[in-house]
């Protein structure tokens, strides 16, 4: 993985994806080490995205790197009207990896194949996240302590959630069973479903939260959003359906956990939080450890 | 009445290309993607003659008009079928298939309008996930762009 840009979660094989998840917990152990102290890392944040930088530039600072860059283009020349093909060459100058989010889809790929050191892409639209896939991985394999033959539930907006996608294609490699709740606008596109079709995976699919929740071994939810809809009146009508009560939790296995890749608006609710089964801030957490594994094992210090 | 196998519906060529089994909606697709409207060559056409295998088909005669490979890639994307016969001396003496191959550079325009090739000065390219009905995955935004969407640039 030495050298090599992370810009989707289908660069890295089954064995790579568990070699990361290996060396979080190693990080997760001693998240103070100074393994980047001869390291600049640049952190380019073309839209802002606080949760994601302050994550990466805590698993830097924890390592005793140096981070340059910005939290969102309007000071930067990007509103001169700066190509990013020339931002980007003219920063891997300055770096020894650049981690970069950008509003526009397909831009991490680009960028890897113009910048002279690696890219670790943080969002590309609606496109890829793959830090967030490995640290929901990690958040899965840490608390049901395998990753195989689970039974995960995806909640919400599973039309354009790139982080049930990414999921989706990763957990695809460890015999999953998937149930998708959604309402009929928002439903898991064809393709994801071809593949699993292609491996041989159960899905099911459910406009409703079911009884089948009891067979749960992961509930992940995502915000169902207002501008996704073209009709209001569609949104008033569901977005109260897919909200998760701690009264929910009742029949749930013991082993079950709920995670959300953050921020939550109303679809969990706050009576939720206490519950045991409540995973979702240690999941951000876990963020921080994934990212270390990712940062160091790309830099060729792990 | 059956029509008899010797009357042609668009008249023979001595030399040249016949471009045969293309869908009689992608006619005009072809004849862009190869410039044949900038050809000072005579050119035939023919279109929404029966097909048993696509319904309506169109068919193009070109007269001492020859292709190279990378023309007949582009062909394949609206005509996956096309079927091409070289003609000397009113006789075919090469039958080519033409086929879309694995990954197509610069031809046609991703579906996405939030992808960076459609926002920045990138060339397109695909790698093509279905050949029978064609649907093209963008290396940048992964990203299908299927037939209906299908624009060539």
């Amino acid at each position: 993985m030495k050298n090599r840009s992370l810009v989707s979660i289908a660069d890295y094989s089954k064995k790579e994806i568990l070699r990361i998840l290996e060396l979080a917990a190693e990080f997760e152990k001693d998240p103070y080490q100074q393994l980047l102290n001869k390291n600049v890392i640049a952190t380019l944040f073309f839209e802002p995205s606080t949760r994601t930088r302050l994550s990466f530039e805590s698993a830097i600072s924890r390592l005793g790197g140096k981070i340059i860059g910005f939290s969102d283009s309007s000071s930067t020349s990007v509103q001169k009207g700066e190509s990013l093909k020339d931002t980007i060459k003219t920063i891997s100058n300055y770096c020894d990896l650049i981690v970069m989010r950008h509003p526009i889809e397909g831009s991490a790929r680009y960028a890897s194949e113009i910048a002279s050191v690696p890219i670790v892409n943080a969002g590309d639209g609606a496109n890829q996240h793959p830090t967030q896939t490995l640290l929901d991985m990690y958040s899965i394999k840490k608390t049901q302590n395998t990753l195989d033959n689970l039974n995960i539930f995806m909640v919400g907006d599973l039309k354009y959630g790139r982080t049930v996608h990414s999921l989706l294609i990763a957990m695809s490699h460890f015999n999953t069973t998937f149930n998708f709740i959604s309402p009929e606008e928002l439903k898991m596109p064809a393709g994801y479903k071809m593949h699993l079709d292609n491996l041989g995976l159960k899905y099911y699919e459910h406009t409703d939260f079911t009884e089948y929740i009891s067979e749960a071994d992961i509930v992940y939810m995502t915000r169902v959003q207002k501008e996704r809809f073209s009709d209001p009146i569609e949104y008033e009508k569901v977005k109260n359906v897919y909200v998760l009560r701690e009264h929910m939790l009742e029949k749930t296995k013991k082993n079950m956990k709920i995670l959300h890749p953050l921020p939550r608006v109303n679809e969990i609710n706050e009576d939720v939080d206490e519950n045991m089964k409540a995973y979702y801030f240690t999941q951000a957490l876990n963020g921080v450890y994934t990212r270390q594994a990712i940062l160091t094992s790309i830099l060729g210090i792990r | 009445m059956i029509k008899s196998k010797t009357q042609l519906s668009v008249s023979a060529i001595k030399n040249g290309t016949v471009i045969d089994h293309i869908p009689a909606d992608s006619l005009f697709d072809v004849i862009q993607i190869l410039g044949l409207n900038k050809l000072d060559k005579m050119i035939t056409f023919g279109t929404n003659l029966e097909s048993k295998k696509l319904g309506r088909k169109a068919i193009i005669k070109l007269s001492k008009v020859f292709f190279d490979e990378s023309d007949l890639n582009r062909i394949a994307l609206v005509a996956p079928l096309a079927k091409l016969s070289i003609i000397k001396d009113y006789k075919v003496v090469e039958k080519r298939v033409v086929e879309i191959p694995d990954e197509i550079e610069s031809i046609a325009k991703c579906v996405n309008p939030k992808c960076i090739t459609n926002n920045e000065n990138v060339k397109t390219r695909f790698y093509v996930v279905s050949k029978e009905k064609v649907a093209l995955k963008c290396h940048y935004c992964e990203k299908i762009t299927d037939k209906e969407n299908l624009v060539i640039l």
